[in-house]
């Protein structure tokens, strides 16, 4: 067996036998050549570009997903500003409207007093007018009423009453009289 | 190349037995069943025969693996576009797969950048070389030659060799390697050479030959489920041609299972690579 493999073994020259686990020169030379070929290529050129492609895609990822949580975070921030406006602008709302209710009453309250005192006083003016009118009436009345009277006396009664003296006594207490049965009267 | 025409023509010659045969009955022909052997490892130079420059048919299978290998990552990288396309999608896969699976688990994330890059290279290189025992017409894998597996293991060596030292200085990581803390005095007499032999001689030599052996095994399994078809089906009896059913059934099956190995041993290869590594880099054992 030994020799047919020996036979069959060495090529060509068939000097030696050939062993599987012992190398040969040549063998070593091409696989140091061809492997030192490919990892160059590799280890400079065609990992590193594809590491710098995957570096950027993992980046856009990542700046996407920064990106969304600032937009994310820049949105909660809005809303609360608005939450926060509204609550204020419905506060301010109700204390205008708080203070409106309250002017409102205050202009009622003004106005009421100043009709209240208006009325007074235009009462009063016109009582004072009145008062006034009555008196000019009375003392109108009175001088008017003693002529009168007096000429109607005299016509009825003629000369004898012409005696001044007699005649004024006879009208003051007609007129007392007069006075004290309206007074008696009102 | 003048050779290779050479050895063709007389293998047609040879075969024909006269001019009277066609092209497809010598290639149907044979002259009975030649079982595979180890000498196919050993095949005949193509250039340079021997001279230390020797070209043979598997180092032209390495240097089509190689090239095919760098043009793929070559136009991947050139045409690497952050919104990936189809095949960008699975040269990322397989980054991925070193990265997730074996270099991140091992190391973490931290210390495993730096060696990334390299163990990633040694993983795909592994592949395509390995894959070419099941690519017809190429039919024998690049690393079943043990010269290259020898040189990846080498490389790992000096690798985790100059990493251990530049890291622990020369004394600290001989006294971490070869002494390791928490054992009584008395067993480094045991120890101590064992320790010597595994990362001296041991890890080297196993990742080298591992794979070489994995390789010619599988190899060896392929060329008789195929060279069995062959003969059951155009050589023996009537009787027997059913028989090649079963040995071409079996040589698919052992298709299938070579490119499982092939993935399986690049697997091994890395991670056994990064473990080394990282034992080198490790402050207690």
């Amino acid at each position: 067996m030994g020799a047919f493999i020996a036979a069959e073994a060495g090529h060509g020259e068939g000097e030696s036998t050939f062993n599987p686990i012992l190398p040969t020169n040549y063998d070593l030379l091409w696989s140091f050549l061809l492997f030192l070929v490919i990892v160059v290529v590799f280890m400079y050129y065609a990992l590193p570009k594809i590491q710098k492609v995957l570096d950027e895609r993992a980046e856009l990822i990542q700046g996407g997903i920064t990106k969304a949580e600032q937009a994310q975070a820049e949105a909660a921030a809005a809303l609360d500003e608005y939450t926060a406006q509204l609550r204020e602008a419905r506060a301010e709302a109700a204390k205008i409207r708080e203070d409106a209710r309250h002017e409102a009453a205050q202009i009622v309250a003004d106005g009421r007093e100043k009709a209240v005192r208006d009325a007074e006083r235009i009462a009063e003016a016109s009582s004072k007018t009145i008062d006034a009118e009555r008196q000019q009436a009375v003392v109108s009345l009175r001088a008017e009423i003693g002529s009168l009277a007096t000429e109607l006396a005299s016509k009825i009664v003629g000369e004898s009453l012409a005696d001044d003296a007699r005649q004024q006594r006879l009208i003051d207490t007609f007129l007392d009289d007069l006075e004290s049965e309206t007074k008696a009267k009102g | 190349m003048l050779n290779l025409a050479a050895t063709l023509m007389t293998a047609v010659s040879s075969d024909s037995e006269g001019a009277s045969k066609n092209f497809f009955e010598w290639l149907f022909s044979s002259n009975g069943f030649h079982a595979p052997s180890i000498a196919d490892l050993n095949p005949e130079p193509l250039l340079f025969g021997g001279t230390i420059f020797e070209f043979n048919r598997i180092t032209f299978v390495r240097v089509v693996a190689a090239v095919v290998l760098i043009a793929i990552f070559v136009i991947a990288a050139r045409n690497a576009k952050v919104v990936p396309g189809r095949g960008q999608a699975v040269i990322e896969f397989i980054l991925d797969f070193v990265r997730v699976q074996i270099v991140e688990q091992i190391m973490g994330e931290e210390r495993g950048k730096k060696y990334l890059a390299f163990l990633t290279t040694l993983f795909v290189t592994i592949v395509f070389f390995n894959i070419t025992g099941v690519v017809p017409f190429l039919n024998i894998a690049g690393t079943s030659l043990i010269g290259l597996p020898i040189i990846m293991a080498l490389w790992v060596y000096v690798m985790y060799l100059t990493e251990g030292v530049r890291k622990h200085g020369l004394g600290g990581f001989l006294k971490g390697n070869l002494f390791p803390p928490g054992v009584p005095k008395p067993i480094y007499i045991l120890l101590t050479p064992i320790e010597f032999l595994q990362v001296f001689i041991l890890r080297p030599a196993t990742l080298a030959l591992r794979l070489a052996a994995n390789m010619i095994a599988g190899h060896m399994l392929l060329v008789l489920c195929f060279a069995a078809t062959q003969y059951f089906f155009f050589e023996a009896s009537l009787a027997l041609k059913s028989v090649g059913v079963l040995s071409i059934t079996a040589g698919f099956a052992f298709t299938l299972f070579e490119i499982f190995v092939a993935l399986l041993q690049a697997y091994v290869f890395t991670i056994l690579s990064t473990v080394y590594i990282n034992l080198s880099l490790e402050d207690e054992h």
